[in-house]
């Protein structure tokens, strides 16, 4: 028994020497978050938008599989459709048709329901600036540590998202609210991720560090419905969710897929449409972002024997004190990147307007005719 | 300096403010308004010809989101077991006599369904040759299936007329069929009602007003002890036959209205879907449209609906329902000479579809259009297209009063404008009353007498009831023919040029106004009578050939227009009719009306009787102007 651990101590140290446990630490420690967040948005509602339901929940059933609990999920949805009175198989919501997968199932936690589901409860969560009275569960309490999946799905357009048939979210308005998210240290690293009609459109106007986004499709395209089952009598769920359920269902906890992987989710000839992507605001390279790095909960735990020297990330820069002041230790954060450099978009003209001077002198020349023209007498009448 | 001034001022006078340019105007309308008002009419005629030809057409397609596609399985096993029913229903129909109730009221409760009657009761005001009723008794059955998880909210109709004889057994067995189908479905979130009615439109409107507790005709009914909540659609089914080649959809209701296009649109696709042979009007539909045997088929199609409409009758049990704004259509199964047959179990799944569909509705239907022509089951034309049509042959009409309101304020030698004129003219306006009164005497006359008279015309002549009412109204229609000769003494026309000239202008205006309305509501009675209507209104003098334009007002006057409008009426249906069938119709049309009008409240005859009548006997009065 004795000989036996032994052999598995000493097996185990010189697997865990060969493989190299520097590289595995900067492994570790390269992402950078310690927690993990999700808010799923659904924002239609009636009985011939239940695939947008299923959308949402079929992400929410692949994130809580790979490790979120529900106390780190935000769940928008309608929920008008598991016990719409239309529905023949109450208390069910099916993301395949023949009634395969049932991803309502007996555990679903909704967080905001029915007429919850709005813009201004939406950007509060975002933002963190709820009431007092907001119970704990339908907030997002994430802190600079956190990596947040953001999915919003519904009916869109060019620049906006409608939420539940009476009003709308622009993409300057989610811009301006993850810009808000940055200021207030309130992510390390967001993944957004949206299933409407040209809902490329929603990410053209990030501008804050850090944020990675996916679209499945393009400005002028629509994003197409798929999965039609006649027993129900809707269509079940969009193609683009419907083929990374499929992706996301092959990842478990510890597979090391990247994001890259992500992006060929769904090409042209599966979706129709033609998913879109950006990471240009984004530190990293995607290629080294793991999947579970946003879907999943991963707690990162490894047993090892050996020491690791961690070279600091932070190289701090000596002060030479001049005037003899007391030295104030500065907390540097992750370099801040100029905003300037980040904001390539200038503002899309859409019609050419003349230069403002031309138009003064325009004006003063056709004065100057209508004078010269009927006599400066009549001056009077005007002045 | 000052001459220079006056001129600036003249160049920038508007260009009715300019006298020059105003005599100009004026001179032009009046050389040129006979040859205006003729084209316009023939481009008002070929605008609404043109309506059936198929690149003008649009095609019809689903308006309503929630109802989508008819992405549904129909899985409706029991179509023998429901002719199985009907034979059931014959036999007892046939032992009571009537409406079987009692087994009726069984059959539904063994099946679950809540179930009520309703007894009512009506005696005409004159019998009914056509239906050979006077005194009309029945009851009503219906059963009422509760959606098991919806609160009570919304309503489906589906109905089946109990008719005597050996019609629509059928329908009544596949309604009860049907019943029984739904009553173990679990996805129903409105109720669906299932009624019988006895006297069809009789029974159906004792239903109705039962059921949103008005009264507007004055019928004897019994209160409806359930209810199912505000009805969003019904569909009224009629099958006398227990397999069939082809359904015909029947839009029109009462007054012309039509239900949405959606509900048209929402059977069309079924009929695709299922495979069944649809058609609308009883016409196939036809793919050759650049063919003129193809145009002239699709423009029977859209004529036939014109008449229909025009009408104001409702050509099915569903009619009644438009008023209420409850979508509504009937489905009636033709069994011809075709070879492809198609059984009760496949009308049966098209109409699970249907409701499984009408189902879906979370708002009554509003997406569609309705006000719309339908040439063909596929193609639609909607208001925008075909309303300006009558709107040439009302410019007609403004054109003409133009022209008399110039010759008016041209006969006195002054050029000011008309506040001297009517000042003038105030006598000549107040002599234009007596013939309005005495015309609108008249047509109010044609309106009640017919009815009150009908016992003394039955005591002094060898006459039916309905005979008399008829034959009494074609007899004050034909004495108003007389009056502007017995009148004009009365009428004191100061200057006659002058008082015809005032009486057309107002006669003008009102067929103006007039028809203006109907068009807005009913637009296939106003375009009718605007085009026979319109060219009298337009040329009538006193000056023109008295005869030859006495003859030509007769021929075009509503009652003959009505008499002719019959035989073509038949002649598209192809059961072609001879002159003396064409008179017994003739007379059997103007009962109808008549009957329509009390017993459902239809439109038509009192718009004809009091004022289309009275406006063509201003005209008649212009021609026999002294």
């Amino acid at each position: 028994m004795k000989t036996l651990t032994l052999l598995s101590l000493i097996s185990t140290y010189v697997l865990v020497s060969s493989i190299g446990i520097e590289d595995k630490a900067g492994q570790f420690f390269g992402s950078g978050h310690t927690n993990n967040w999700a808010v799923l948005v659904c924002t239609s509602r009636f009985w011939f938008n239940y695939r947008h339901v299923a959308n949402t929940l079929s992400v929410y059933r692949s994130v809580k599989r790979l490790g979120i609990p529900d106390s780190h999920i935000v769940l928008m949805l309608a929920d008008d459709m598991a016990c719409n009175h239309r529905n023949p198989k109450p208390a069910t919501v099916f993301s395949h048709k023949n009634m395969e997968l049932n991803v309502y199932g007996d555990d679903v936690e909704v967080d905001y329901r029915g007429y919850e589901v709005t813009v201004e409860n939406f950007l509060r969560v975002l933002t963190g600036r709820l009431p007092p009275s907001t119970p704990r569960s339908k907030r997002l309490l994430s802190d600079d540590r956190s990596n947040i999946l953001i999915y919003l799905t519904g009916h869109g357009g060019n620049g906006f998202l409608k939420f539940q048939d009476s009003e709308e979210i622009s993409n300057v308005e989610l811009a301006d609210a993850f810009e808000q998210m940055w200021q207030k240290r309130r992510y390390n690293e967001l993944l957004f991720i949206i299933d409407t009609c040209q809902g490329a459109s929603m990410y053209e106007r990030f501008y804050s560090p850090n944020l990675m986004a996916l679209a499945s499709s393009q400005v002028g395209e629509d994003s197409l419905s798929h999965q039609p089952d006649l027993a129900i009598g809707v269509h079940l769920m969009d193609r683009y969710t419907f083929y990374l359920l499929e992706f996301l269902e092959d990842i478990h906890p510890a597979s090391t897929t990247n994001m890259n992987d992500l992006f060929k989710v769904c090409p042209k000839s599966q979706c129709v449409s033609t998913p879109g992507h950006r990471t240009d605001l984004f530190l990293r390279d995607p290629g080294s972002v793991l999947i579970t790095d946003f879907f999943g909960s991963v707690r990162k735990v490894e047993i090892t024997m050996e020491t690791i020297n961690l070279t600091s990330p932070v190289e701090q820069v000596e002060d030479k004190p001049v005037d003899g002041d007391l030295q104030r230790e500065t907390h540097s954060y992750v370099d801040q990147l100029p905003v300037s450099e980040i904001i390539h978009q200038k503002p899309k003209q859409k019609d050419w307007h003349p230069p403002d001077g031309f138009i003064l002198g325009l004006w003063t020349l056709i004065l100057l005719v209508f004078f010269k023209t009927y006599g400066v007498k009549h001056l009077k009448h005007i002045f | 300096m000052k001459v220079q001034g006056l001129t600036i001022q003249e160049n920038n006078m508007g260009l009715l403010s300019d006298p020059n340019r105003r005599r100009a105007l004026i001179s032009m309308l009046t050389r040129l308004n006979a040859p205006i008002c003729v084209v316009c009419y023939m481009a008002g005629v070929a605008w609404f010809m043109g309506l059936a030809f198929e690149p003008f057409t649009l095609r019809t397609y689903m308006s309503e989101n929630a109802m989508g596609s008819t992405m549904v399985e129909e899985r409706f096993p029991a179509g023998e077991r429901a002719l199985a029913t009907g034979r059931e229903f014959a036999a007892h129909k046939k032992k009571v006599g009537g409406m079987p109730v009692d087994w009726l009221v069984k059959t539904m409760q063994s099946q679950g369904l809540e179930v009520f009657t309703q007894r009512f009761s009506r005696t005409l005001p004159f019998p009914d040759e056509n239906k050979e009723r006077y005194v009309v008794e029945g009851t009503n059955v219906y059963g009422i299936l509760r959606a098991p998880r919806a609160p009570r909210t919304e309503a489906l109709v589906l109905s089946a007329p109990c008719s005597p004889g050996n019609n629509n057994n059928q329908a009544v067995g596949l309604l009860l069929g049907l019943s029984q189908y739904f009553r173990n479905q679990i996805y129903w979130a409105k109720d669906i009602i299932f009624l019988v009615n006895e006297h069809d439109l009789i029974g159906m409107q004792a239903w109705l007003e039962g059921y949103h507790h008005t009264n507007t005709t004055g019928m004897d009914w019994s209160p409806l002890q359930g209810r199912g909540g505000s009805i969003q659609a019904a569909l009224s089914l009629e099958l006398s036959s227990d397999v069939i080649t082809s359904l015909d959809l029947v839009l029109e209701g009462l007054n012309g209205q039509l239900p949405n296009l959606d509900l048209a649109n929402l059977f069309y696709a079924f009929c695709q879907k299922i495979g069944v042979l649809c058609t609308i009007q009883g016409k196939l539909q036809r793919d050759d449209w650049d063919t003129a045997s193809g145009y002239s088929h699709a423009v029977q199609t859209m004529m036939l609906m014109v008449l229909k409409q025009a009408s104001g009758r409702p050509w099915g049990d569903h009619g009644l329902f438009l008023r209420y704004h409850i979508e509504a259509a009937s489905i009636k199964g033709i069994n011809s000479f075709r070879q492809y047959k198609t059984d009760a179990t496949t009308i049966g799944r098209l109409l699970e579809g249907m409701f499984r569909k009408l189902n879906n509705l979370l708002e009554r239907l509003h997406q569609s259009y309705f006000f719309y022509l339908m040439p063909s089951l596929s193609r639609f034309v909607s208001i925008g297209y075909y309303m300006p049509a009558f709107g040439l042959l009302a410019v007609i009409l403004l054109l003409r009063a133009l022209d008399l309101w110039v010759q008016l304020s041209a006969l006195p030698s002054r050029t000011e404008d008309g506040i001297a004129d009517i000042e003038q003219s105030g006598p000549g306006v107040l002599s234009v009353l007596t013939p309005l009164v005495i015309s609108h005497l008249t047509g109010v006359a044609l309106y009640t007498l017919p009815i009150r008279s009908q016992e003394m015309a039955v005591e002094h002549f060898p006459v039916f009831e309905t005979e008399a009412v008829v034959l009494t109204a074609i007899a004050i229609y034909t004495a108003g023919l007389a009056l502007p000769h017995n009148t004009h003494r009365l009428v004191s026309g100061e200057g006659t040029e002058q008082g015809w000239r005032v009486l057309k202008l107002v006669a003008v205006l009102y067929l103006a106004v007039l028809l203006g309305c109907t068009a807005l509501i009913n637009f296939s009675l106003g375009f009718i009578l605007a085009l026979t209507l319109v060219p009298l209104a337009a040329f009538i003098t006193p000056h023109v050939p008295k005869l030859l334009s006495a003859l030509f007002m007769v021929l075009l006057s509503p009652g003959c227009t009505l008499f002719f409008s019959i035989f073509f009426f038949q002649e598209l249906q192809e059961t072609p009719v001879n002159l003396q069938e064409g008179w017994v119709l003739f007379l059997s049309v103007i009962s109808q009306g008549i009957l329509d009008h009390s017993l459902y409240g239809s439109l038509v005859y009192p718009l004809v009787a009091l004022l289309v009548y009275p406006c063509w006997l201003l005209f008649w009065n212009i021609l026999f102007w002294k």
